[in-house]
């Protein structure tokens, strides 16, 4: 007994000794990706202190007056707040909605028996999820503006009311700018819907046809509640996501004509902090996004936790 | 799979009906518009870009209209537009090796058992991924760090991705213990253990992550856009995004004063739109091929960690 109990205590010592020896140069080798870390990552955190103070560039901090909580009473009353959470959540519940688009694309592709057709397909679609909001833009002027490619065939077809200024149309631009983000991620969203697809045992598919399935039957009975469980994930992240509608998306298109109802929260966020100069509401106005977004995030995950028992982040 | 023994063969045949049939038709005729949709506007971007300038005026919809080098002379000559493509090459390029060589190193390190404090670190790294100190504050926090106007901007702050770390490590993990442990036994340390095997042995998802983050890194643009005002440190992205932005302006003006001046006269603004367009999008589309691979094996293995 005592015998063995000493050579495990003797291994146990000596492995001990080489866990610290390695563990103290394995520690150094990533001490700095932690400090990285920590300077882009968590260093901005402390920049929201300056949300408590009425900071104005140029002063410093310390001589810059403690307003407490001013700036998140400022919040409640700001009478722009409003109609940009609109905005926000209007081109956000819009994305939401267009969800399934991508699904049913999927299945739509998943059902093409031609290989190379399939193929051109899913290599086209997916193509705009690589290119920048910017030349996605440009893109679009060229095709919608005044004189852009549509409006000169429709002037050409002779179309009357033409031509029709797409991108400043004031009292379309949520649904506009909602189908140029589908443009942008159909095809993208929607490979990870076909991988699922293809993961499904074609056993099921046998099993179906034997029973005299038909091809609607299956999708209905078989690769639709497949993919539901990849559509719940998606869909919990994209409204954890709420608050975050795309910045350089609105940036990139915003414009005299409709800058009113495409002014969302970050963008609101960096007029006020860049463009009127107001350092200290925008910080809070920032803090408020964060702090519901994370909210959010949490919920959202506790509520997959509880349906599904496992967790999203 | 008893009962597809007792069954009759009619059963299992496939019946064509005329629900499937339209089905089909739909379904080709549906995808072929959306292929027509997606690829349109890139081409009719090309097709302007090479059609002879004041022809093009008159429309182009299928065919360029005459054609014509002359928008790429004068753009690659444009004021700027070799310092952007510099700096956006650079950025590219540089962005990504240290965005590759740090994050897979880091990948390394936390696979191993050894290392103190694993987890917390870990999860110190990775929960960077879900919150965002917002705008002015990461606005001043590179301000203090004196990257403003500075080239660093662009290549360091996205060195640590949580989700590039999440897919190097869960590849790593997978990997035989026992390479790694003979090397070991050899006397290796963990740095040389890594640069002579653990990499190497690493490239599909090294591959992977270089495609991703350099496509991240030509596209990206509101670094520059709000911290970078040196004229030599533009980049491509930017140059188009002020382009357009001013073309946009002046599109309620007649062409021909858009033409005079110090502009050249046989070239229209909208040609030299559609040809910056196509020079920021041309690498993007040469590469696609090469990106369509290996971005779907990335997402697929995200998918697998969930």
């Amino acid at each position: 007994m005592t015998f063995t109990y000493a050579a495990k205590k003797q291994a146990a010592d000596k492995k001990a000794k080489l866990f610290r020896k390695d563990g103290i140069k394995l520690l150094l080798m990533a001490l700095p990706f932690v400090i990285f870390t920590i300077a882009f990552s968590y260093v901005p955190l402390f920049g929201w202190i300056y949300a408590f103070f009425d900071y104005r560039p140029g002063i410093p901090l310390d001589q810059t007056p403690f307003i407490g909580l001013e700036n998140f009473r400022n919040l409640l009353v700001d009478p722009r707040m409003g109609p940009v959470l609109i905005n926000t959540l209007a081109l956000s519940l819009l994305s939401i909605l267009m969800a399934p688009i991508p699904l049913l694309f999927a299945i739509m592709l998943s059902e093409v028996k031609t290989e190379w057709f399939k193929r051109l397909v899913q290599t086209v679609s997916t193509l705009p999820n690589y290119i920048s909001w910017i030349i996605v833009f440009s893109l679009a002027f060229s095709m919608f503006s005044t004189e852009g490619a549509v409006n000169s065939i429709m002037m050409k077809l002779g179309i009357p009311g033409t031509p029709v200024d797409v991108l400043g149309n004031y009292d379309r631009v949520w649904t506009v700018q909602t189908l140029l983000l589908l443009w942008k991620s159909v095809g993208w969203s929607a490979i990870i819907y076909l991988a699922a697809i293809v993961g499904i045992d074609a056993e099921q598919y046998d099993a179906a046809k034997v029973d005299g399935a038909g091809r609607f039957r299956m999708i209905w009975h078989i690769t639709i509640p497949s993919i539901m469980p990849t559509f719940i994930v998606l869909l919990l992240l994209s409204v954890s996501n709420l608050l975050s509608a795309g910045f350089e998306q609105y940036l990139v298109f915003s414009n005299v004509m409709i800058a009113d109802r495409i002014e969302v929260l970050d963008l609101y966020v960096y007029r006020l902090g860049l463009v009127t100069g107001d350092y200290s509401y925008s910080t809070a106005v920032g803090i408020f996004k964060t702090v519901i977004s994370v909210l959010l995030l949490f919920t959202v995950n506790a509520l997959s936790k509880k349906v599904r028992g496992q967790s999203i982040i | 799979m008893t009962t597809s023994a007792n069954l009759k063969p009619d059963r299992i045949r496939r019946h064509v009906d005329w629900k499937d049939v339209l089905f089909n038709i739909f379904n080709y005729t549906f995808l072929s518009l959306l292929v027509i949709v997606t690829i349109y506007p890139f081409y009719y971007i090309f097709i302007y870009s090479i059609s002879d300038s004041i022809e093009a005026q008159k429309g182009v919809f299928l065919w360029p209209a005459g054609f014509s080098l002359e928008a790429y002379k004068t753009t690659v000559q444009l004021p700027g537009i070799a310092d952007a493509a510099l700096v956006t090459l650079g950025r590219t390029i540089l962005g990504t090796i240290i965005t590759v060589l740090s994050c897979s190193f880091f990948a390394y390190l936390i696979t191993k058992n050894e290392l103190p404090f694993r987890r917390l670190i870990y999860r110190f790294v990775l929960i960077t991924m879900y919150f965002n100190a917002g705008f002015i504050p990461w606005y001043l926090t590179m301000k203090t760090y004196g990257l403003q106007n500075n080239f660093l901007l662009y290549i360091l702050p996205t060195a640590i991705s949580g989700f590039n770390i999440i897919l190097i490590k869960t590849f790593i993990e997978q990997l035989p213990p026992s390479l790694e442990e003979s090397a070991k036994i050899d006397g290796a340390g963990y740095f040389r253990v890594f640069t002579s095997i653990i990499f190497p042995l690493s490239m599909p998802i090294v591959a992977t992550i270089a495609i991703f983050s350099a496509v991240g890194q030509w596209n990206t643009w509101f670094d520059n856009f709000f911290l970078v005002e040196n004229p030599k440190l533009q980049t491509l992205q930017l140059v188009l995004y002020n382009f357009l932005n001013q073309s946009s302006s002046l599109s309620n003006m007649s062409t021909e004063q858009l033409t005079r001046g110090d502009m050249v006269r046989t070239l229209t603004p909208q040609s030299i739109r559609m040809t910056i367009t196509m020079l920021v999008t041309l690498p993007i589309v040469l590469v696609y091929p090469l990106l369509q691979r290996y971005f779907v094996k990335g997402i697929m293995i995200g998918a697998v960690k969930g």
